[in-house]
């Protein structure tokens, strides 16, 4: 079962591949309309390059005929790393908080009910609009000398969007063992720490592993998207908006920079399915 | 000194009378079972005696200690209808439990499940996940892990109430041998009066609304019994020809009459 995971995702691809094939094939270079109003998009090669231009261009130079610039392909593997730092950076921060808060709105009952509305409430907030306060106030501290950075506000808005998911499945989580089995434990005289290690954070981890990788995919989400607001340079946030920019006269880049989003995505899934795997013995507790 | 003493205890629930005036002595090593109809109280009475619930009033001693000291000295283990197993731990890790709980060292703990296990009869199962296990399986795992702590006291919730009729009757002759066995008093609560009379030295009638002690029944050896003859001195193969006795058939209308007595 598990091992057909990676499979599946291939042919997932594969099959992603054909579709756009098919569609540039199948629907005419100018879209199709009806009564001038177009309801099938232009497929000619400047609106949906090939995927074997596409995959091409990232081994051509970053800006054609410049002999020194590196490769498209090295230009995305490098952001999409950075990225990719920036984002397990606010996965590990946004789960801690998220994994913190649960704890503390689990021991008391009057935190949840005073906090948990708010916890909902902070996802509705565009992040649009709080990518430029944090980076405005992290301009403004300074933590025992270390200057603030400006991807340390990227990994905080990420890590924003991350502990969400977190929060709420371990709260679940959490409160997931049955009656009956806290109240052996408290027959046994077990206190909360031992009922917290020896029940409810093992009958916790099936509520949490799904609960993480949507937090995964989300802190991607918001690492790139911060760092478009926040200006920050070197991930490809950056990148694919300054290769949109010049999408018109090279749209091929732009979706090799799309795809090293993608890969990117994929490889902090990856990430969270390691940790699926070291847990594996807590997964079917749920009961 | 009795493993168990009741004195007028009161649980209200709000409006609910669940228990008034409870009087009850079970004496160390013997067995009594509370039968009754639902909502007469019995599960109540036992969690009171766990230190799940605080009574309303009265007073309640098991081992001759406060039932919260009881409770974290490990005077009593308990068992419920459901095993209760964790998923995550093998059927060895599950009867360590209470042990690990109170910080036993890793050798010790082994040491002991194994007695454990070898009294149940799932030595070979030591390393098996409660899911591979059948029901009536599981439910000696759960009776292994509350004798963990060598408790004088086994408190037990309906604990044969999911298993079917045959391994029923298995499970009640391992009781009563593991009881023997272990000298341990049981508190034993059921619905079923054929199960209270084979096991008890005495089963405890109670009847709803409010939850009250109607009657108290002698259980295999009823009235005329040998007073010389201990009647927790039964070896497992015994247990068969009570279940063919007639004192046994006499014991259960004793018990039936006393439960209609209660109702009407």
């Amino acid at each position: 079962m598990r091992s057909r995971t990676p499979l599946a995702a291939v042919a997932g691809f594969a099959l992603l591949v054909a579709l756009w094939e098919l569609v540039k094939l199948l629907v005419p270079a100018d879209g199709v309309s009806v009564g001038g109003t177009r309801v099938l998009p232009r497929t000619d090669d400047a609106a949906m390059p090939h995927v074997w231009t596409v995959l091409a261009r990232l081994g051509d130079p970053e800006v054609a005929g410049a002999a020194a610039a590196r490769p498209v392909g090295v230009a995305v593997a490098s952001g999409a790393l950075f990225t990719l730092g920036l984002a397990l950076g606010g996965l590990v921060l946004g789960g801690l908080l998220g994994v913190v808060l649960a704890l503390v709105m689990h021991r008391v009952g009057l935190v949840e009910r005073a906090v948990l509305p708010y916890v909902v409430a902070s996802q509705t907030v565009p992040l649009i609009a709080i990518a430029p306060l944090v980076a405005g106030w992290g301009g403004k501290i300074a933590i025992a000398g270390w200057a603030w950075q400006p991807w340390a506000s990227v990994m905080v808005i990420s890590s924003y969007l991350a502990f969400f998911p977190v929060a709420v499945g371990m709260l679940r989580g959490l409160t997931s063992p049955a009656r009956a089995d806290v109240e052996l434990f408290r027959a046994m005289a077990a206190g909360w720490w031992t009922t917290l290690v020896r029940l409810r954070l093992p009958a916790a981890v099936p509520h949490l592993l799904p609960a993480v990788r949507l937090a995964a995919a989300a802190a991607v989400v918001g690492a790139i998207v911060a760092e478009i607001s926040t200006g920050t340079t070197g991930g490809i946030g950056r990148l694919i908006i300054s290769y949109a920019q010049s999408a018109t006269g090279d749209p091929s880049r732009m979706y090799a920079a799309i795809l090293g989003a993608a890969v990117l995505g994929l490889v902090a899934a990856a990430a969270v399915g390691a940790l699926d795997v070291g847990l594996r013995r807590y997964r079917g507790s749920v009961r | 000194m009795s493993a168990v003493s009741l004195h007028g205890v009161d649980k209200r629930f709000g409006e609910v009378h669940a228990l008034d005036g409870i009087e009850l002595t079970v004496d160390s090593g013997e067995f009594v079972s509370l039968i009754g109809p639902s909502g007469c109280g019995k599960s109540t009475l036992l969690r009171v005696v766990a230190d799940l619930e605080q009574p309303s009033a009265g007073t309640v001693a098991v081992g001759g200690k406060a039932p919260r000291q009881a409770r974290l000295d490990q005077e009593y283990g308990i068992a419920f209808q459901q095993a209760g197993l964790l998923e995550w731990r093998t059927v060895t890790e599950n009867v360590e439990l209470p042990l690990h709980v109170h910080g036993m060292s890793k050798a010790r703990r082994r040491a002991r499940a194994a007695e454990l296990l070898e009294l149940v009869g799932l030595t070979e199962f030591a390393g098996s996940r409660p899911s591979e296990l059948s029901g009536g399986m599981q439910q000696r795992v759960a009776i292994a892990r509350a004798l963990a702590p060598s408790p004088r006291l086994l408190l037990m919730d309906e604990p044969f109430g999911a298993l079917d009729e045959m391994t029923r009757e298995r499970m009640q002759a391992e009781l009563l041998r593991i009881a023997r066995e272990t000298g341990a008093a049981v508190l034993f609560v059921t619905h079923s009066i054929p199960e209270a009379v084979v096991l008890s030295d005495r089963v405890v009638v109670m009847s709803p609304r409010p939850g009250r002690i109607t009657d108290i029944v002698g259980g295999r050896r009823p009235g005329g019994g040998d007073p010389t003859d201990d009647p927790t001195d039964l070896a497992p193969d015994d247990i068969e020809d009570v279940r063919e006795s007639g004192t046994f058939f006499a014991a259960i209308t004793a018990v039936r009459e006393a439960l209609r007595k209660g109702h009407g």
